[in-house]
């Protein structure tokens, strides 16, 4: 750091117009013309402000399954309307609301968090947002309809199969969810990013705030985990669409493959709900309390551990399922076992509460609430662990219970919390204390009335997903009380948007720091973030530095300007977070906002099998995010600027220090689960068979795979060859020719690979086996597709000659892609002959 | 004996050995859930006395967060496994053997190993005599669903391709509710079915007239019936053996009067159910796969509804 006065990076007085040039650098459009915004506090409060809809909407479809289940034999809805009603509340509840809302509290509050002046891919956060908006609402306009899907948000097969589902309504899942998770894939890059390179000068990985934390181990796990409902989603409709019964015992598949990557991806969901919130209580619990948070390092551990095993107990959802009593003795254990690192964080949590002075505000009710509940989830959790038990309580209104416990104690209570907390960066404004206690109260009251009978209910005999029941089963009071208890919560919520309402309506004003907070999020900010990005040097910064609020203000610390006249923010080292380079971010524009209609178009009219339009806007989509990479890896108009006094660092940085590297190595990890899925559909379907390949089913030749082997090699080589020399010079324009070359032989390969297979009669429809093949086969197809809009791209690129030292991220990330899909394609030709050698 | 007093779908009313060991494991869990929700309700409230105090850290998180659930757990597990061994083991040779495969939105029955020519095949009933170890082998027709009669034992899922089984030995004779655990489709929530726990000698008879063709009418009105059967396709789905097997979609008819419920426990099968269920079918049923047969009045239906009711 360089030296002053006072130890701070940059000396006063500040240059006159530094704040106006930095202002002027982030300013928003006005009017309509205000949707074009991209960066995370504009994006970050219409993310939020779009999930809460969604949680109102599912918690109608709440409401309508208790007005049926009030009294028995109710006639209210139909059956197959409640069952449309009740697959699309859980569905919108995890889609559209849990995974979303901590995605957008993340977006919105962890750049000013961690002092950035916005996360390192704006434009996609905006894709993300609004291909899940306009994609939520359009998948939401199904219940209307009568098209939403019916088959439960576990959507098991055979009951989603074409023959027992004939209509759209499953479609709606299967194309809608599957494209939905691509925008939280999305968002969870642009967070882990986020997190490990853009912190502030000083915020080592030790002093990182604990809900960084929580967002890193989240993120990583949707990285891990939706690939595999990703891969489900398009195994089952391919199933659907063409015929391939890669879930159809009778011809060889198997639908239990199905409740493997299903809940292979469920159940880390719900701990991928549950880490956020337990970050955002970790947060608020030292300011509420008024003390530092006990056992940070044990949390953050803790985190960790229930981040690892929770991909060890997926098959818990399938302890009736029929699967062999090891395995399930193991899965109850490691089920059993994810209760100690959330007994570390519930106790970490007791001990700072005991230590700090309580004040009952409206946030610290909610904790509190939260404290209760999820205790009493966690130990119904660790009940339906146990084998015994839950062979009886499965599929009851016991589980029911127990998960709203979990999912409403241990998320929504905390996201409360959260709004009632952080409410007033938005306007400056709090919410009602008065109201605040009477919405905590008759949250947590009818909440309590609603679900905590339903264990009774449950342990009576009442099944989950029954649209009603007779009277002499003994459950009426019970019914009667948890509805009762819906409307009780319901009014807790309508008196909450009452307030909101009335908050939203009033003039903005400095946020100042209400609860005395310790964390960054609290400097006063403008749409450019913190005038300059802090220096930091402890956990609780604002506790520490009384001063640092004020200094950061003034300009004293990094960046207090723009160097270029563009948004730009600071990228630290991923540990020690020393400064690296100047970010240079984009501004506002109306590409990511057509990407994302385009991208949603094609999702819902392909659904409706308006083939045409459906594509149209696809290439509506491919266009907008095309032109969006024209405009990227532009060299930057200096080579370097000072970000501090006497400190002076690069405009921009290549290869493993940028941040696309990085990212595109990130969907790399997305692309080798998505691979993984789908492999182990074929291990599975393999592992079936009797023999390998079955009967009727053949091996390809080697001679063909051989060649489309070394094809592959070929094509790598030849994209490395074309890239050569890039860091000396701008790279000559015959090297298009390369590129073109390279996805010549990709192709070539793939289509030799694919031949082979069709020669040895691979019929996909046949058997499971051939199915999970095609499956593999397509998915090489895909990424064929693409290496060909890549090459394209790159040809261009070449020819016109951007290519150059300055510039060639389009290149170093593109390669990451080419070679690893050249890698999957050996993959996946040699998989079935590999399984079949094994199984021999 | 009859549904009116059957065990409800309680969990708390165990009749088999099987589930005898569920309940005991069930109470530990809720004693022990309520004991544990206490001692952490009450480290909350002192934690919320106004002052604030020293703490020893690493206690409470790593004796607190970690030690104590480390020790229950463990205990716990062991408990369970140690409860659940065995279990799953079949002694073959005296158990009876029962086929049930799911259907939407009803259960068939077969007995493998009857005397006499024909399959004993019901629907939604399944006798066993008391005392004596009982092997279900838990089939599907078409989609997953999961049997589950609670008084007997925990549920077991039907899974296309899969041989799923479930055994119990039951306690003392008695009738208990049974409903489908796993979503299956439009009318999962009427998917029930009873259990008749009877003494050997009852089984013995019931098994023998069950196995027995139906009983050819002995009056007019069931004579026709009969004929109202096989002329207004009943039969293309319903079969009733010695009359008209063809049939397979929909329940085995030929002792259905003998049976407690109809449409899996959508009516009870008292005089003029099954006239009810025949017309009314949609209404009391809707989504159902058995089609309404409004058009079956006046004397063909009195005459249908003579000739069931008399398949004893």
């Amino acid at each position: 750091m360089t030296p002053d006065t006072d130890g701070l990076p940059n000396p006063l007085p500040r240059p006159p117009d530094e704040l106006a040039r930095l202002q002027a650098a982030w300013h928003q459009p006005g009017g309509w013309r205000w949707l074009s915004v991209v960066n995370n506090t504009q994006i970050g409060l219409l993310y939020i402000a779009t999930a809460m809809l969604f949680l109102l909407l599912a918690g109608v479809l709440g409401l309508m399954m208790r007005a049926q289940l009030a009294i028995p034999d109710n006639a209210l809805l139909s059956a197959a309307t409640y069952n449309q009603v009740f697959t699309m509340h859980g569905t919108v509840m995890m889609f559209l609301f849990a995974v979303p809302i901590v995605e957008a509290i993340a977006v919105y509050l962890l750049p000013a968090m961690l002092g950035a002046r916005d996360l390192p891919f704006p434009r996609l956060s905006a894709y993300a947002f609004w291909a899940y908006a306009i994609g939520g609402l359009g998948f939401f306009c199904s219940l209307f309809f009568g098209l939403a899907p019916d088959g439960g948000w576990f959507m098991y097969p055979p009951l989603t199969s074409r023959e027992h589902s004939p209509g759209l309504n499953a479609d709606f899942w299967l194309l809608g969810i599957g494209f939905i998770e691509i925008s939280a894939i999305a968002g969870a890059i642009e967070l882990i990013i986020g997190i490990v390179m853009m912190r502030p000068p000083g915020m080592t990985l030790r002093l990182m705030p604990i809900f960084a934390w929580s967002m890193l181990v989240t993120a990583m796990m949707i990285i891990l985990a939706f690939p595999a409902i990703i891969a489900g989603t398009t195994l089952l409709e391919m199933e659907r669409a063409f015929d391939w019964p890669i879930f159809e015992a009778t011809r060889g598949g198997d639908p239990l493959l199905w409740q493997h990557l299903f809940w292979f991806f469920g159940h880390p969901e719900v701990y991928i709900i549950f880490l956020p919130a337990a970050g955002l209580v970790s947060t608020m619990v030292p300011t509420l309390l008024r003390t530092r948070l006990v056992g940070h390092d044990a949390i953050v551990m803790a985190l960790f551990a229930i981040g690892l095993l929770s991909f060890a107990l997926w098959a818990h959802h399938m302890f009736t399922a029929g699967l062999g009593s090891l395995s399930l003795s193991l899965v109850s254990a490691a089920s059993l076992a994810i209760a100690l690192p959330a007994g570390v964080q519930i106790f970490a949590w007791l001990a700072t509460i005991w230590k700090g002075r309580v004040s009952f505000d409206t946030p610290t009710l909610f904790l509190l609430g939260f404290l209760f509940t999820f205790v009493l989830g966690g130990l119904t959790g660790v009940m339906v662990a146990v084998l015994p038990f839950d062979w009886q309580v499965h599929d009851t209104y016991f589980i029911v219970a127990h998960f709203h416990y979990v999912i409403i104690g241990g998320v929504l209570f905390p996201v409360f919390a959260a709004l009632y907390y952080w409410a007033p960066l938005v306007n400056g404004h709090r919410f009602s204390e008065a109201m605040g206690r009477w919405v905590f109260g008759l949250m947590f009251g009818g909440f309590h009335i609603a679900f905590f009978p339903m264990h009774i209910t449950g342990m009576l005999g009442m099944p989950r997903r029954v649209y009603t029941y007779s009277s002499d089963m003994g459950w009426n009071l019970l019914n009667l009380i948890s509805s009762t208890g819906a409307a009780v919560l319901t009014a807790g919520v309508a008196l909450f948007l009452f307030d909101l309402v009335r908050v939203a309506r009033r003039t903005e004003q400095p946020h100042g720091n209400p609860w005395n907070a310790p964390t960054l999020e609290w400097v006063p900010f403008g749409d450019y973030g913190t005038r300059s990005i802090p220096q930091i040097d402890s956990r609780y910064p604002l506790w520490d530095h009384p001063a640092l609020s004020h200094e950061i203000e003034q300009g004293r610390h990094w960046l207090p300007g723009t160097a270029t006249g563009r948004r730009e923010t600071l990228v630290t080292t991923a540990i020690s977070a020393r400064p690296s380079h100047i970010l240079m971010l984009p501004g506002y524009g109306w590409l990511p906002l057509l990407a994302a209609v385009g991208t949603a178009g094609f999702f819902l009219l392909l659904t409706i099998q308006a083939i045409t339009p459906a594509f149209a806007l696809g290439a509506v989509a491919i266009f907008c995010v095309w032109k969006w990479l024209g405009g990227t890896d532009q060299a930057p108009p200096l080579r370097t600027a000072e970000a501090a006094a006497g400190v002076s660092l690069p405009i921009g940085a290549h290869g493993r220090a940028s941040h696309s590297w990085w990212a595109t190595v990130i969907l790399l990890v997305v692309d080798t689960s998505v691979l993984a899925s789908m492999a182990f559909a074929h291990l599975h379907v393999a592992m079936l068979a009797d023999v390998c390949p079955p009967p009727g089913a053949r091996l390809p030749a080697g001679g063909p795979l051989g060649l489309a082997g070394a094809l592959f090699i070929g094509s790598a080589t030849a994209w490395w060859w074309a890239g050569r020399g890039r860091d000396q010079a701008v790279l000559p324009r015959w090297r298009g020719i390369l590129f073109v070359l390279a996805a010549g032989m990709a192709i070539a390969a793939f289509l030799l690979g694919l031949d082979a297979y069709r020669d040895a009669g691979l019929e996909p429809t046949r058997m499971g086996w051939s199915a999970t093949i095609a499956a593999l086969l397509s998915y090489q197809g895909f990424h064929g597709v693409l290496l060909t809009l890549i090459a394209l791209h790159l040809t261009v690129r070449a020819w016109s000659g951007r290519i150059s030292p300055m510039r060639r991220a389009t290149y170093d990330n593109c390669a990451l892609l080419w070679h690893y899909s050249c890698a999957q394609g050996i993959f996946i030709m040699v998989l079935p002959v590999l399984v079949a050698a094994w199984m021999r | 004996m009859n549904a009116f007093d059957a065990t409800p779908l309680t969990m708390f009313r165990p009749a088999s050995v099987e589930a005898l060991l569920l309940d005991h494991i069930t109470w530990l869990l809720i004693g022990g859930a309520v004991a544990l929700l206490a001692v952490m309700s009450l480290l909350l409230a002192l934690a919320l006395r106004r002052h604030s105090r020293p703490i020893a850290a690493a206690w409470w998180i790593v004796g607190g967060g970690l030690g104590v659930p480390a020790v229950l757990l463990t205990t716990l597990f062991l408990y369970s496994v140690s409860v659940t061994q065995g279990l799953d083991r079949a002694r073959p040779p005296d158990a009876l053997i029962v086929d049930v495969v799911g259907r939407m939105w009803w259960w068939e029955i077969h007995y493998p190993d009857t005397p006499g020519p024909g399959r004993v095949t019901l629907a939604n009933e399944i006798r066993v005599p008391v005392g004596r170890q009982v092997l279900l082998s838990l089939g599907t027709a078409d989609v997953i669903h999961s049997f589950w009669v609670p008084a007997v034992g925990g549920k077991m899922d039907t899974v296309p391709g899969r041989d799923n089984r479930l055994l119990f030995t039951p306690r003392e004779p008695g009738t208990y509710r049974g409903i489908c655990a796993e979503y299956c489709g439009t009318q999962h929530a009427r998917m029930g079915l009873t259990v008749v726990v009877q003494t050997p000698a009852e089984f013995d008879a019931w098994l023998e007239r069950q196995a027995r063709d139906a009983i050819p009418p002995d009056d007019e009105a069931a004579r026709r019936g009969r004929q109202v059967f096989l002329s207004r396709g009943c039969d293309s789905c319903h079969a009733i053996r010695g009359v008209a097997e063809r049939g397979r979609l929909g329940p085995d008819l030929t002792h259905v009067a003998s049976r407690l419920e109809l449409g899996a426990g959508t009516l009870r099968n008292d005089h003029g159910a099954l006239a009810r269920w025949i017309t009314t079918v949609q209404d009391l049923k809707p989504g159902a796969r058995m089609p309404a047969t409004h058009h079956l009045i006046g004397r063909d239906l009195d005459d249908l509804v003579a000739y069931l009711e008399h398949l004893r």
